[in-house]
C-alpha cells in the first residue's frame, strides 16, 4: 500500500458548540462536507465511488441515495469508536490498491443536540435524556463505580500515568496551553481566548486529575477527506498528500479498554498505539524522527502524553518532560503538534480534523504552516481498538 | 438496606447479566466474591466471558476471594456528567487489583474514605452496598 495512494481533497462544515449546527441533520452535513472535499480536488460526485468509514458510520445507501453516487463500489466502516479516525484513510487506501475502488471519500458528522459524548456511558437519566447506556453486562462492572463518560476513565490512566512516571499536571497544562495558542491563530477554531497557566488550576476540576482544560469540546460538524490512487492525484488540483503508512488495530488484551480496565500491567498507562506505531513504522520504511508535524488525538491531555511515547518520540514514562521542554511548541518546537488546535480548541469531529490538518501540512497551506514540512503523522483516537494512525508525506 | 459513604444512588445502579456474569452477581446478593478461573489452565478471567483468553477453553470454576486487594488506580469524579449523581458527588472511582487471581481488577467505589487519603498502592478491603433486594455490588475501603 505504501506511496500507493494519495488524500486529494479536504472539506468542512463551520464548527457549531454542540447542539448549535440544528437545523441542518447529520447527513446533511456529512453531505456539504463531503461535496466540499471533492470540490477541494477538483471531482465531483460523479467520481466518488466508494466509502471508507469510522465509528457512528451512517448507512451509506441513504447518502449515496442523496447524493446520486452513480456507482458505490466499496462501502466499509472500521469498527470500534474515535480510534478509526485516521485509519479511515487506510481502509480507503486498501480498497484503492486491492482495486475495488477509485475514489473513495472518508467522512465523520457528528450532532451532539440529542445525546453527549460526555455521558455516552451513563446507565439513565432524566426522563426523555437519551445519553443512556442500557445495562449490560460488561458495563455492570464499571457504571456502579460512577464511571460514566470517557473524561472520567482516561483519568483513571492518567492518575497511573503520574504514580509510574511523574507526569504532573503542568504536563497536561502544556499540553492544552500549546493547543489553544495553536487554536487562537485560526478562524475556524471554537476556542480562541488566552489560556494561561493559572487559568488552567484555577478551572474546576471534573474528575481528577482532569480539569475542565484537559477535556476536549463538544461539538457539532463534519469533515470529509477523498482518497484515490497516486497515479490519478498527480491530475487533480492540488500537490497530493501520499499515503506512506497507515495502520489499525491493537492488542486483543487492549480490548475495550477504558471500559474494563484490564489491560495488562505493561502497557496499562498507555495511548493502546504501541503495535499500531510498530506496523505503521514498518510499513513507511521511516521512523519516528521523519516526522515534522503530528496531529495526536486529543481527546484528553494526557493522551497526547502518552501517544508521543507510543510513537517513539520520546521514551516510554519521558512524555512530560519531552512536552515541558517546549518540543511540542508550534512553531519552533522539534515535533509541532496539533497545530489546527486539535480537539481541545478548535473542534472535536473525532479526528477528521487531524486527518485534515495533515493534509494542509504536506500542502504547505496550514494556518500554522511548519515550514518545510513533508511528513505529518495523524492518529487515531486512544480508544477500544482499533486505534489507528496515518503517515502522509508530500509528492516532492 | 444498607449503603457505604462514597456510592451512585441506587436509582442509577441497574444489573443486566448474561449467562457468563450471571453467578458472579448471585454471589455477591449473598454477600460472597467469587471470581471465575479457568478448569483448564487455571488462568482467571475477568470480566467473565465465554472463552479463557489464554488457553481458549470454556469452563471455569467460581473460586471465593476475601475481596483484600491493592489500589491499581483511581479518579476522583467531581462533575456531574447526568443530574442524576450530582447529590452523590465526590465520588472516589477505583480500580482495585486482587492479589493471586493472575491481575484480576475490580472497578468499584472507594467507600468510607477521605479524599485526601487516596493514594495508589494503599490496601483495600471488601465493603458490601445493597442497592436494592437481590442486587449487591461490591465497593472498596482503603485501610
Amino acid at each position: 500500500m505504501k506511496d500507493r495512494t494519495a488524500v486529494v481533497g479536504v472539506g468542512a462544515t463551520p464548527y457549531y458548540r454542540r447542539g448549535r449546527s440544528v437545523p441542518q441533520t447529520a447527513m446533511e452535513l456529512a453531505g456539504k462536507a463531503t461535496i466540499a472535499a471533492l470540490e477541494d480536488a477538483g471531482l465531483t460526485v460523479d467520481d466518488l465511488d466508494g466509502f471508507a468509514l469510522y465509528s457512528m458510520g451512517f448507512d451509506t445507501s441513504l447518502f449515496a441515495q442523496w447524493l446520486g453516487v452513480p456507482d458505490v463500489k466499496f462501502t466499509a466502516q472500521l469498527t470500534g469508536g474515535g480510534g478509526g479516525a485516521a485509519g479511515s484513510v487506510g481502509l480507503a487506501s486498501a480498497a484503492i490498491v486491492a482495486g475495488m475502488a477509485d475514489c473513495v471519500v472518508s467522512v465523520m458528522t457528528l450532532q451532539q443536540a440529542a445525546s453527549r459524548f460526555g455521558a455516552s456511558f451513563a446507565p439513565r437519566g432524566t426522563p426523555g435524556a437519551t445519553y443512556s447506556a442500557p445495562p449490560s453486562p460488561e458495563g455492570n462492572f464499571i457504571q456502579p463505580s460512577g464511571l460514566m463518560g470517557p473524561g472520567q476513565m482516561f483519568a483513571v490512566l492518567a492518575q497511573r500515568q503520574m504514580h509510574l512516571y511523574g507526569t504532573t499536571r503542568e504536563h497536561f497544562a502544556e499540553v492544552a496551553i500549546s493547543t489553544r495558542e495553536n487554536a487562537r491563530r485560526r478562524e475556524t477554531a471554537l476556542m480562541r481566548d488566552e489560556l494561561t497557566l493559572d487559568r488552567y488550576f484555577d478551572a474546576r476540576m471534573i474528575s481528577d486529575p482532569l480539569c475542565l482544560y484537559d477535556f476536549c469540546l463538544e461539538c457539532d460538524g463534519a469533515v470529509a477527506v477523498v482518497t484515490t490512487s497516486i497515479e490519478r492525484a498527480r491530475d487533480l488540483r492540488h500537490p497530493p498528500a501520499v499515503v506512506m503508512a497507515s495502520a489499525h488495530g491493537g492488542a486483543g488484551r487492549w480490548g475495550q479498554a477504558i471500559t474494563w480496565m484490564g489491560m495488562p500491567d505493561e502497557y496499562f498507562a498507555s495511548s493502546g498505539h504501541r503495535d499500531v506505531a510498530k506496523r505503521l513504522w514498518e510499513m513507511a520504511g521511516v521512523g519516528p524522527d521523519a516526522v515534522d508535524v503530528a496531529l495526536l488525538y486529543d481527546h484528553f491531555t494526557p493522551m497526547v502524553i502518552m501517544q508521543l511515547e507510543d510513537y517513539g518520540f520520546c521514551g516510554i514514562g519521558e512524555g512530560g518532560a519531552f512536552v515541558a521542554d517546549g518540543n511540542i511548541r508550534w512553531p519552533n518546537g522539534s515535533l509541532p503538534v496539533n497545530t489546527h488546535g486539535g480537539n481541545l480548541s478548535e473542534a472535536y469531529i473525532i479526528g477528521m480534523t487531524h486527518v485534515k490538518e495533515a493534509v494542509e501540512q504536506i500542502r504547505g497551506t496550514a494556518v500554522n504552516q511548519v515550514e518545510g514540512a513533508t511528513v505529518a503523522l495523524a492518529t487515531g483516537g486512544p480508544a477500544s481498538i482499533p486505534t489507528s494512525s496515518l503517515l502522509l508525506r508530500s509528492d516532492r | 438496606m444498607s449503603a457505604p459513604r462514597g456510592v451512585l444512588p441506587p436509582d442509577v445502579v441497574w444489573l443486566a447479566p448474561n449467562v457468563f456474569t450471571e453467578p458472579f452477581w448471585l454471589a455477591t446478593a449473598e454477600h460472597r466474591l467469587t471470581l471465575p478461573r479457568c478448569t483448564s489452565c487455571g488462568t482467571y478471567r475477568f470480566p467473565p466471558s465465554a472463552f479463557c483468553f489464554h488457553c481458549r477453553a470454556q469452563a471455569v470454576e467460581w473460586v471465593e476471594h476475601d475481596g483484600t486487594g491493592t489500589l491499581y488506580s483511581f479518579t476522583i469524579i467531581r462533575h456531574a456528567v447526568i443530574p442524576d449523581v450530582a447529590d452523590a458527588l465526590p465520588l472516589i472511582a477505583g480500580v482495585v487489583e486482587l492479589p493471586g487471581t493472575g491481575g484480576v481488577r475490580l472497578v468499584a467505589s472507594i467507600v468510607d474514605t477521605d479524599l485526601d487519603a487516596v493514594a495508589i498502592g494503599k490496601p483495600a478491603e471488601l465493603v458490601w452496598y445493597d442497592v436494592r433486594e437481590g442486587t449487591t455490588i461490591p465497593c472498596f475501603r482503603l485501610v
